[in-house]
């Protein structure tokens, strides 16, 4: 009898659910994502971590991220984007500036880094302080010399957008709206940004061929950078010190973080790969052009100043003719697939701030 | 067919009904209340000022704290799920468990802080959303233990006080295990709820195995060696004043 009367409530209760599920219905259709492959190049490492694991990858979460990227509206001032430092044709970098501007006139710290491959990198940031993809937005998004915005006023204005809670809905599979769904949208959209189609990589897949300047540049880089800026990212996501003074703004670099003083002017090897349209060059934008950067390494070798990282304790001898050839085949990593792309680019007109 | 489907669905229903009904029994509920207090009083905010132990005279704006990994066994069992509480002075002082294995207990086990895995594995909800104001931006982790105020002895900007201790990376983990005696035998049975109200001493903070001066020390923001000696005194601020059972 108890048995029955347990069975008969429980088929209530399920009855209901059904009929409740069923007639809930909020106008924003049904949740129905389209999943993506996140696609690792042919012969390249595998991620040292998959960022996707636990933030799948949808065509809707994508879609969400690059709205939020290209949003200017997510600043203090509704002036100020991530794409206002991280311009697509720059390689995500900001074109021809040392330093960025935030919001109410004011410089950032360090050169905005190029936003690419960064599903193979572990730490974010000059000094390697943010230790996830996910939580890397809450940096530009607070800092008040960058978009000068609170997390609080983030939420809030999503919230009352008319198209956000209809995109976070398609992503998610329902309208709410928080911090965690929000940063996890960003990492798709900033963890998709691969570059590997430059004229290097159509070159190693036997699709194209280096001219001669080339292909002489490519083995004097091979002998003298490619230990820090490893193939086939160009960089070994290592922190150094290259050598660069103490600037002005004082800044010790990974030292910040991790309170030793063995880290002290060391600061991330950047990749190389679109180098030609992210100068200027450095963790400060000191460095304006490619011929420089190979300029300063041949006097810093010679010079040896206290610290310097180990992998430049011997000189570095070139020719301006071979310093030339370095330049010519670091030209050959710029991938217009990328830096033009629609798919990354903007989908409509972006105002970039400067 | 569809009278198939009802019965698998009812087959499901008394199932999980069951199973879910045999989980609460099994376990019994223990709640962790927190106290601030300071000179022998009850921590008030705001108002109320306080001396520490260097003579130097200070207000209390704001307390929070992470709590995580409580258990009275001192052993970390798989029942107990990881959840992370953060207990904050005026607004929230209790956390609820609700998994605790029914038997005897004399000790209480927890860590001030977050588990180093949960402060590098992405973007977090619920107690640990960022939104929370204890998650650093500049240098991904979380904040333990957060108080802030002011002191006449403070050379910071409008005399502030800023502790903001965190930080996991090695060799400065600022996560603290803290280990109470209790002052009887706690007795978990099935379905019981007992109650464990917690001291938590500020003057202890100052003046500990460390001193902790304001003077010297008014704004204390960055994971680090300070942070670690600041860390080292979290233990003798706790201690268990009651329970009730």
């Amino acid at each position: 009898m108890k048995l029955k009367i347990i069975i008969s409530f429980c088929f209530f209760i399920c009855v209901a659910f059904l009929l409740i599920s069923a007639t809930q219905d909020d106008g924003f259709g049904p949740y129905s994502p389209t999943p993506l492959k996140f696609i690792i190049p042919k012969d390249w490492p595998k991620p040292p971590t998959n960022i996707f694991a636990k933030n799948k990858l949808t065509e809707e979460g994508f879609q969400l991220g690059k709205k939020l990227f290209y949003d200017s509206r997510l600043s203090k001032d509704k002036e100020v984007s991530c794409a206002s430092c991280h311009q697509p044709f720059a390689a995500f970098s900001t074109f021809d500036h040392d330093l960025s501007h935030g919001v109410a006139n004011t410089f950032t710290t360090r050169n905005a880094p190029t936003l690419m491959n960064l599903a193979w990198m572990k730490e974010m940031h000059w000094d390697g302080g943010i230790n996830h993809i996910e939580v890397q937005p809450l940096s530009p998004l607070t800092a008040p010399n960058e978009m000068g915005s609170s997390l609080d006023s983030v939420l809030i204005f999503l919230e009352s957008d008319t198209e956000y809670p209809r995109m976070f809905k398609k992503a998610f599979g329902d309208a709410n709206i928080n911090s965690q769904r929000m940063l996890k949208a960003l990492a798709q959209f900033t963890g998709s940004l691969v570059t590997y189609n430059s004229k290097y990589d159509r070159v190693m897949n036997g699709k194209d061929s280096f001219n001669r300047f080339e292909k002489q540049g490519y083995e004097l880089f091979k002998a003298n950078c490619a230990s820090c800026h490893k193939e086939p990212l160009f960089t070994d996501n290592s922190f150094r010190n290259n050598g660069r003074p103490l600037n002005r703004l004082n800044d010790i670099g990974r030292m910040a973080i991790t309170g030793l003083n063995s880290d002290s002017l060391k600061f991330k090897v950047p990749s190389l790969r679109n180098v030609q349209v992210s100068y200027p060059y450095m963790h400060d934008g000191s460095i304006f052009s490619v011929p420089q950067v190979v300029d300063h390494y041949i006097k810093v070798t010679s010079a040896q100043p206290t610290g310097l990282d180990s992998n430049l304790s011997r000189p570095i001898r070139l020719s301006p003719l071979q310093k030339n050839q370095i330049s010519y085949f670091l030209y050959t990593l710029t991938d217009t697939s990328f830096t033009k792309s629609k798919r990354f680019g903007p989908d409509g007109p972006v105002y970039f701030k400067h | 067919m569809i009278k198939i489907g009802i019965i698998k669905l009812l087959m499901v229903a008394v199932y999980l009904l069951i199973t879910t009904s045999s989980y609460a029994q099994n376990y019994g509920k223990l709640i962790l209340r927190f106290k601030a207090v300071a000179n022998n009083k009850p921590l008030i905010l705001l108002d109320s000022s306080y001396t520490n132990a260097f003579n130097e005279t200070y207000q209390l704006t704001r307390l929070k704290y992470y709590i995580s990994n409580v258990n009275p066994s001192g052993k970390v069992l798989k029942q107990y799920n990881n959840e992370v509480f953060l207990i904050e002075t005026g607004i929230v002082d209790s956390l609820l468990l609700t998994n605790v294995l029914p038997g005897i207990y004399n000790k209480l086990f927890f860590t001030l802080g977050v588990d180093s895995a949960l402060n590098n594995s992405g973007a977090q909800d619920g107690t640990l959303d960022p939104l929370n104001g204890m998650f650093w931006t500049w240098n991904s982790g979380y904040i333990f233990f957060k108080m802030e105020g002011y002191s006449s002895a403070s050379t910071a900007d409008l005399q502030r006080i800023e502790h903001h201790i965190g930080g996991y990376r090695y060799p400065y983990n600022a996560s603290k295990v803290i280990e109470l005696d209790l002052p009887k035998t706690l007795k978990i049975d099935e379905g019981s709820i007992a109650t464990i109200n917690i001291n938590v001493n500020i003057d202890n903070y100052w003046k500990g195995i460390n001193d902790i001066k304001i003077a010297e020390q008014a704004l204390l923001m960055t994971p680090g060696q300070l942070a670690v000696k600041a860390a080292n005194n979290f233990q003798n601020m706790f201690s268990v004043s009651s329970i009730e059972q």
